[in-house]
Order: structure tokens, then sequence, then C-alpha cells
């Protein structure tokens, strides 16, 4: 069995936690995503399961052993790092051999581990090569064999796709996670690209500033972030956020124009209310009145009968769609998603903004914790 | 619907059992942070075990014994020219100076002439310096900066000089001085070395390092090259020109064998390093007074050495780094 | 109206005045241009040049001519041919090709030692220690000590009255810097204590200079401490050591200074530390060997074993350095 635990792992550089109070499990032959902006301490936490830093609080567990002590040659996990780090003064084959020599593996053994390793990343022609002579693509293929010619317990990969470019990025992106299920082998995979998190990972933990933010699968966490960090970071355009305040809509005179009737419960901010839906309006009933409205790009579109008054200022054409970029008269902007085919508006053209009536296109958060109102 | 992560917590997994790292036979109750990480987050664990904190103190022990080796002649140097010529005789010597003898350093100053020797090294020395910082910086803009034909050949020729060794040429140099009537003079003992294939190559690369859009940006501002140089150029080389200069002043200063040939006759013209030989008598009351001599013409260079250690670093390692 | 051009030359180039049909002025411009610009180079070429003529190419090209013609007893009286019986005289004499392995001898000592040592000191520094910086310091030290001051220093540790020996017991009868067995070791010593500083900067640049990823990734492929040392650090060093040892041998066959003050010309021979560019320096001269020609000869010699092992060095570590980008 190999999980990966973190258990209240934090690692401190002097005075900053690099990575704080991280608990977060992988399960035995799950691919884990890392993701997170740069200096958010996804790379950290992947050196400190490696071995490579010395945590300075909690454990890091793989398979039923605390490994905070156990030097890296021990504890069976192989890496494949950004920049490959393969031995330059070895041959390709030399490269790959190279953990089975260390781990005093038979030379007979070993050329077979090794040509099954090349074989399966396609590296047969390229074995007496060196690594000054293979390009981007080849070097991070031969960093695989690398490390699975070992058959560790643990895959750590640190963002390895950074250095390809777009085209050889998309096609290896589909070879490591094919890989990995053939393997079963637990991976643990750092990136700072949402794409390469969301196609790739069985489960994504989202971590910024050293902390976790949110771990789940893929569509949870687009479809429910837990709080307005992940729900910004995720997705492309990024959600709306707009900071509001809860009101009742009723007799009293805050009626908003288009309100569906007295007693709803609505965001409200300057230029407009936007209702919430039954549903929603059913667990946040009783939250501060300050709260975080986030909307989907997809989720809202122009409609004469809109909740939201903005004006357009930028168009975006990009063939199969558009963004229609608005500000609202506080200076917030939002950016609507339409279909290629939909009227465009002009710049500067006044419009009103309207919410798809899903209870699921509404994402509330508190605004002054970030985090999501309601039960999850 | 399935198990869905929130914020801050993490998927349930199933129970696992923490134990610590000793042979499964072993029947001793797990180490304590075991249960601890169990339980609750951020609680500490215990220091790092011993042995870490050993390998980090042999570190130290193996590396202030090394500098002890090091330093010691250096140590012993400057306790012995403190010394009083009896105690200087005592077996075991004594390994702290408990009558510090400065009049030594005085002696060695003025009736050992170590100031006037002192004098003519600097003297030397910045002209030496100051020669090899303007030569290779003009050299090196023509390098750098300038189209002409035999470029690259000329470029060789100042690189082969590097190749062509001190005792080949000295011979010629003696008579060539000799015949100029150069002889135990400031211009015989700086001359040959105002020119340097290693400060030309230094500089050039430096200049090199300069992007062509600032150079075509102040040809636009109407700058000529006699500006650029000066205003962009150079300023813009100061790490390496500081690199050249420690360099330069540490080989000038240093030098042996040239002043030792080129100077002489009845009022001999000593540098620093051949005012130490007059001073190394074989009488026992000397040596203190020599030692202060060795310790007065060591010391502006280890100053050096602490300001200028990058620069020096710098410019000695130019060849051994790609 | 005249209209200027300037270029960053400061060549002003005044066009034709109005009316008149503009000839292949252009043309003519980049001419000059290119002209002026070429005599502004060669002309800050000139000093530099001019001293390389004079200091470094006339010399060792005259050294050749040296080779050939005796060197007159008086200086004044002229020299007269003797072409290459002088050269098979110097090379056949006992006092040159003892030289020659004094020198060898003295070479073989030093380089490996202060190599290995400096090598163990960068090792030793290359950590991320407190305080690390303070012992870097220490340890590059040396590379400012002037071979006078190293010899004064080392000349009194090994003084039989005053120096270090007796109290550790030993008690060389003839002292250490006056035995025919000992004087040459003992002025290796010497050398590589101040080579040392030089040789451990390099060292460690070169440390340095290998990557933390690729010790890293050792590893984690189960390399120990030792393993990630031999087949690792020192592979991947091997341009920083070529380089050293290319240093560490000019150096070693230029080192004259320690026996010049500590020994002495009249010494040198009996004591066997007549290293080749010592017995050069003596035999030119004028108050001891006063023979220009034969210096000459040995001069050569001496340039020829140090262009030769500075070759050789270079086509070894070539074969071996083969992986560099």
């Amino acid at each position: 069995m190999a999980q990966v635990s973190f258990e209240g792992v934090t690692k401190c550089f002097g005075e900053t936690a690099a990575v704080d109070d991280l608990t977060l499990s992988v399960t035995d032959g799950e691919l884990l995503v890392i993701l997170g902006p740069s200096g958010c301490g996804k790379t950290t936490a992947l050196r400190l399961v490696a071995g490579l830093e010395e945590l300075t609080e909690g454990t890091v567990s793989i398979g039923e052993q605390v490994v905070n002590d156990v030097d890296p040659k021990d504890r069976d996990v192989a890496m494949v790092f950004q920049s490959y780090a393969l031995y330059p003064h070895l041959t390709v084959a030399k490269n790959i051999e190279f953990p089975l020599r260390q781990r005093g593996v038979d030379k007979e053994e070993r050329a077979t581990k090794v040509k099954r390793a090349a074989d399966t990343l396609g590296l047969g022609a390229l074995l007496g090569r060196k690594p000054a002579q293979l390009s981007g693509g080849q070097r991070q293929r031969v960093a695989l064999a690398r490390a699975i010619v070992r058959e560790p317990l643990v895959f750590l990969m640190d963002e390895p796709l950074s250095n390809l470019d777009a085209a050889l990025r998309v096609q290896t992106r589909a070879d490591i996670v094919e890989l990995q299920a053939r393997l079963s082998t637990t991976t643990l995979y750092v990136t700072h690209d949402q794409v390469e998190a969301m196609t790739m990972g069985h489960r994504i933990a989202v971590m910024s500033e050293g902390k976790l933010k949110q771990v789940a699968s893929p569509q949870s966490l687009y479809n429910r972030p837990a709080n307005t960090f992940v729900a910004a970071f995720l997705g492309s355009p990024g959600m709306n956020l707009i900071n509001g305040m809860l009101v009742e809509s009723g007799p009293s005179g805050t009626e908003p124009e288009g309100a569906p009737g007295p007693g709803t419960l609505c965001v409200a901010f300057p230029g407009a209310s936007v209702p919430l839906p039954a549903e929603v309006a059913d667990f946040v009933r009783g939250a501060g009145p300050d709260v975080v409205l986030g909307l989907r790009p997809e989720a809202v579109h122009l409609s004469s009968d809109g909740s939201i008054g903005a004006s357009v200022v930028i168009v975006e054409l990009l063939g199969a769609e558009t963004h229609v970029i608005c500000t609202t008269e506080t200076g917030t902007r939002l950016i609507v998603r339409q279909g290629a085919a939909a009227p465009r508006p002009a710049i500067g053209e006044s419009v009103r903004i309207g919410v798809a009536p899903d209870p699921q296109a509404y994402h509330l958060f508190d605004a002054a914790t970030g985090e999501r109102l309601g039960p999850s | 619907m399935p198990a869905e992560g929130t914020a801050g917590t993490t998927e349930n997994t199933g129970t696992f059992v923490v134990t610590d790292l000793q042979p499964p036979d072993e029947t001793s109750p797990p180490e304590p942070p075991a249960p601890e990480a169990q339980t609750a987050a951020g609680v500490p664990v215990p220091p790092r075990r011993p042995r870490r904190k050993l390998r980090t103190l042999g570190s130290y022990a193996m590396l202030t014994a090394f500098a002890i080796i090091i330093l010691f002649p250096i140590y012993v140097t400057i306790v012995n020219s403190l010394l009083p010529p009896d105690q200087l005789v005592r077996q075991p010597p004594p390994l702290f100076p408990t009558n510090p003898q400065w009049g030594h350093y005085a002696t060695a100053w003025t009736s050992g002439s170590m100031s006037k020797y002192m004098a003519t090294s600097a003297v030397m020395t910045a002209i030496i310096v100051v020669g090899q910082l303007v030569t290779s910086i003009l050299a090196a803009y023509a390098f750098a900066f300038l189209h002409f034909p035999f470029k690259r050949t000329l470029f060789v020729v100042c690189l082969a000089t590097l190749m062509i060794p001190l005792e080949v040429t000295f011979i010629t140099n003696l008579d060539t001085v000799t015949s100029l009537h150069w002889f135990n003079s400031y211009e015989g003992l700086s001359i040959p070395f105002l020119a340097t294939g290693f400060g030309i190559f230094l500089m050039r690369q430096a200049f090199l390092q300069i992007p062509r859009d600032l150079q075509e940006a102040a040809q636009l501002d109407g700058y000529g090259h006699l500006r650029f140089m000066t205003r962009v150029a150079v300023p813009l080389a100061r790490p390496s020109l500081a690199a050249l200069a420690v360099f330069s002043f540490l080989g000038a200063w240093n030098q042996y064998l040239w002043p030792l040939v080129s100077t002489g006759g009845s009022t001999p013209l000593y540098t620093v390093q051949l005012g130490l030989k007059q001073l190394l008598g074989t009488q026992v009351s000397q040596i203190p007074v020599a030692l202060a001599g060795a310790v007065i013409a060591f010391v502006p260079l280890v100053i050096l050495l602490l300001i200028f250690q990058k620069q020096l670093v710098r410019s000695l390692t130019a060849g051994a780094v790609k | 109206m005249t209209t200027v051009t300037a270029g960053i030359g400061g060549v002003a180039e005044p066009a034709e005045p109005a009316g008149v049909t503009v000839s292949p002025a252009p043309r003519h411009g980049l001419r000059t241009r290119k002209r002026k610009e070429a005599l502004l180079a060669y002309g800050l070429l000139l000093p530099a040049l001019v001293l390389f003529g004079a200091f470094s190419f006339y010399p060792f090209f005259r050294n050749f001519k040296l080779m050939l013609y005796e060197t007159p007893p008086v200086p004044g009286l002229p020299a007269h041919y003797v072409g290459l019986h002088q050269i098979g005289q110097t090379l056949t004499s006992t006092q040159f090709t003892q030289s020659l392995v004094t020198t060898l001898i003295f070479v073989v000592l030093v380089i490996p030692i202060s190599l290995i040592l400096g090598l163990a000191l960068a090792v030793a520094a290359h950590r991320k220690l407190k305080g690390m910086a303070i012992y870097r310091m220490i340890f590059s030290s040396t590379v400012v000590s002037s071979v006078a001051v190293a010899s004064v220093v080392f000349g009194t540790l090994l003084n039989p009255v005053v120096g270090l020996l007796p109290w550790l017991g030993i008690n060389p009868n003839p002292p250490a810097l006056e035995s025919t067995t000992w004087a040459l070791p003992a002025v290796a010593v010497i050398t590589i204590w101040q080579f040392l500083g030089l040789a451990f900067i390099i060292m460690l640049a070169g440390l340095q200079s290998v990557p933390d990823e690729l010790l890293e990734a050792a590893r984690i492929d189960g390399a120990n401490a030792w393993t990630r040392f031999w087949r690792m650090t020192v592979p991947l060093l091997s341009p920083t050591i070529f380089f050293a040892v290319i240093v560490s041998t000019i150096y070693a066959m230029q080192a004259f200074g320690a026996i010049d003050i500590l020994i002495g010309p009249m010494n040198a021979v009996r004591l066997h530390t007549n290293v080749l560019i010592y017995n050069i320096v003596n035999t030119n001269s004028p108050a001891l060997g006063n023979n220009t020609g034969q210096a000459a000869v040995m001069a050569t010699v001496l340039f020829l074993i140090t262009l030769g092992m500075t070759l050789l060095q270079m086509r070894f570590l070539e074969r071996r350095v083969s992986y560099a980008r």
C-alpha cells in the first residue's frame, strides 16, 4: 500500500512558513495534483515527501511508515524534476540504469528493466546518446524512464511539462496520465497550470501561501469552490467575484428592479441587486450582511431584464466564443461569456447582465473569511 | 452524492497506523511523535535526531581543524614578531606573547626600511594597476564595439601573450630595460607590465555584455565613442574593472622575479618582497623584526581580501567555470 | 543649407548645397566612416600592442637568436655565432639535467597535493552551515600571500633555533633548510601552502557550478554520499580540475622566490633545490653564471615543457570532458 499523508506539516525557512499546517492524504494509486501560484508551497510540499527538505513540524508518511527522518534514498520514491536533472556525463541508458545500480540490482536484471522502461517511453533508439544531444521532449522522457525503472512506491513530479512547448505539452500530458493509470503508482504532481490540473488529476489540492485551500475532484473544485481563492483560481476566464450585501427585499422600499417579490433575499451592490433563488437563499439566510457573490462568466448573459447594470469596456472575439468585459458603476469588472452567434454589444454601450436561474450558478462567500457560505 | 472535500480538511481515506522506524520484532512502545501526530496538527515533533546534530558538529570540527592548520603559520609569525629574543629561543616557544614587543614593528619600519619598501611597492603597483586598467579598457573597447580588419587575428595575438612566460622574456627585457637606462628605476619595474592579455580578455567579456540596444540608443543620442566609453561602457563594466584591479594589484605587489633581476646596484630600489629578503638575517635577534616586516607586508593584502573577496574570486575563476 | 549626419564616430558629412545634383556621397560617407572607425580601433589598440611587441613578442623571438650566440664574458664585446653547439652543450650539462630532475620532483610533489587539499577544503566549505563565509575567507586567505611572506613565515617555522620542529621533537641535523634531502620538500610545502588559497577558490567555484538538482536526483536514486561524490561531483568537476591542473603546473614550474630567499644561489645546487627556473636566472645573472646564451636555451626548454604539459592535459582531458554542452 502506498498512500502518502501529511499530518500537520509545517516547514519554515527562517521566519516564513513555506508550508503551513498541511494535512492531506493521497490514496494508493491516485494521481493527486498540487496546484497553486508560484510561492504557494507546492514544490516544498513535494520535496518534503522526497526527503530533500526537513520539516519543522508534523509528520509525513509513505505507506504505513512515518518517514520524517528517513533518507531520500531509503524512501522508495522517484522524482521527476522540472529541469529533468539528467546526469550530463552519462548516456541515456546509464541514466536510466543509475537507480538500479545504486540498489545493487545485478547486471542482467538491470539490462532487462532498462530496456523495458526505455521501450515504454519510446527511447529505444536513443540509449547511446548523452542528454546534451536530446531535444526537450526526449529529455523529459528519459527523466520519466529513470523514474519508472525502479517501480517505486510513489512518483513525485515537479512541473515536468513547464519546459516543453505548447504542442508537446498537450501530447505528453496525455502520455503521463496513461502511464500512471497503467502502472497504478501513487503520484504527486505539482503544477501552476490549471489546465494540467483539471485534465490530469483524480483530485486536486489547491494551495496558496503555504496553506491548503481545498482538496477535491476537479469537477467539485470547479462547481463548488470552498473559498474565493479556489473560485477565482480555477476557470478561464476566472469567476466574477462581486462584493455586496445580503438584503431582504420587502415593502420597506428597498425593492430592486424586476425583483420577483417581497421577502426575497438579494445581494445588493451599487447599481444592482441580484435576487437569489430560493434554494440558495435558504442556505445563506442568517449569514452576515457582507458577502461576495461569485458568478462564472458562462453563468451570466446579456439580457434586457438582467439584474446588474454595467457598461461594456472590451469585447474579445475568440472565434468559438466571445468575452464581453464590462464594468459596473463602482468599477467592478464582470466578464460575460457568450457564444459566437450571440449579438455583440458595442464598446461603451450600457447593458444589463442577467444570471441563469440555476441555483448551481450562484456562489456565495463570506466577505471577511472568503469561505463558502452554506453547506458544501 | 460522492464525498467532496471542503477547505482545510482531508478526504477520508481510512485510518492507518503510524509506527516508528524500529524493526518489526521490537516490542518497545512507539516513539512520542507517532501518537501526537495522529491526534493534533501543529504539535511540535521533538528536535532532530542526535545523529544529525553529530554530523553538523563533525563538520564544524573538521572545518576548524583545517582553518587552524592553514592559519597556524601566520599566527606563529605574529606571535613571534612580538616576542623578546629570550622568549623566542625557549623550547617550547610560547604561543602567546606575554610581553608584546611592539618596538619590533617600529624597527622594521624605520631601520628595517619597511617604510621605504612599502612606498616603492606602492608606487610601482599603482603605476602597473592604472596602466593595465587603461590599456585593457582601450583595447577591449576596440574589440567589443568597433569593426576593423584583422580584428580576430589581433585578439588572438593579445591572448597569445599569456602563453609567453616570464622566464623566457625576462632575459631580453633585462637587456632592453638596461639599454633604455631604466635599470633600477620605477620605469624598469613597471613599464613591461603595463598591458596584459588577461585584462583585455576580461574587459572585452564585460563590454560584450552591454546590450546592443544601449549602444544604438547612445548612437541616436549623438554620443561619440569617447563619451560612450567613459559615460556608459566603463561604468557598466565596473564589477569586471574592480576584479581586474584587484587581480593586477595582487600580481604586481607580490612579484618577485622581475624586481629581483631589474634592480640592483648601490642603492637598489627594493620592493617589499625583496626587502623582506634583506630583513631575514641569520641572527636570532633579527628574526622578530623580519617577522614584523612580513606582517606589515601581509596585512594590507588581507584587508584587500576582506573588502574585495568577491571581485578577486571573480577574476581568478574567469577561466575555470564555463 | 547643409545637413549633418553624425554616426557614433562623430563624423559629420556635409551634403551638397541645394541645387546641385547629389553625387554618390552616401557611399563615400560609409567608406570614410569605416576607415575612421578602423583608425580609431588601431589607435586604441596601439598602447597594448606596442607593449606586447616590445616586452612579449620581441623577447620571445630574440630568445631563439640568443640560443645560437655565445655570450661574451664582458658586455660590450661582440657575441659570435656558435649555432646549435651551444644548445647541445647546455642540454647535456649535468647542471641542466640535474635541474630538470629537481623540477620534475618538485612538480610531482606540489601539484597533486595542492589540488587534493584544495578540493578537500572546497568540499568541506561547500555546505550551508552558519559562519561558512568566515571559513571560506580563511581558506582562501593564502592567495594574497606573496612568495616572500610565505618564505619568511616558513623559514622561521623551520629555523633550527626558534622554529617549531624542536618543539615537536624533531631535531633534524642538519636543519631542514640546509639538508640535502629535506630542502626541496620544505620548499614544496611552502609552495603548496601559498598555492592552497587559489586551489581552494578554483575548486569551490567548480563545486558551486554543479547543479544541486543533479545531486538531489542522485540522492533520490539511492546514491550515498560517497557515490555521489565520486560518480557525480568529480566527473562534473572535470573542467575545473583541468583548469586547476594547468594553473598549478604553470605555478609550480615558475616557483622561484622561496628558493632564492631561503636557500640562495650558493647552496641551491648542493641542496638539490636548483629547479630549472632558478637555474635559468642564475645562469643569466652577470654576477653568477653570466651566460645569457645558455640561459636562453634553458628558458626555451622550460617553455616547451610547460607548453607540452598544458597541451597534453588538454588532449587527455578533452576526451573525458566530452559531455560539456
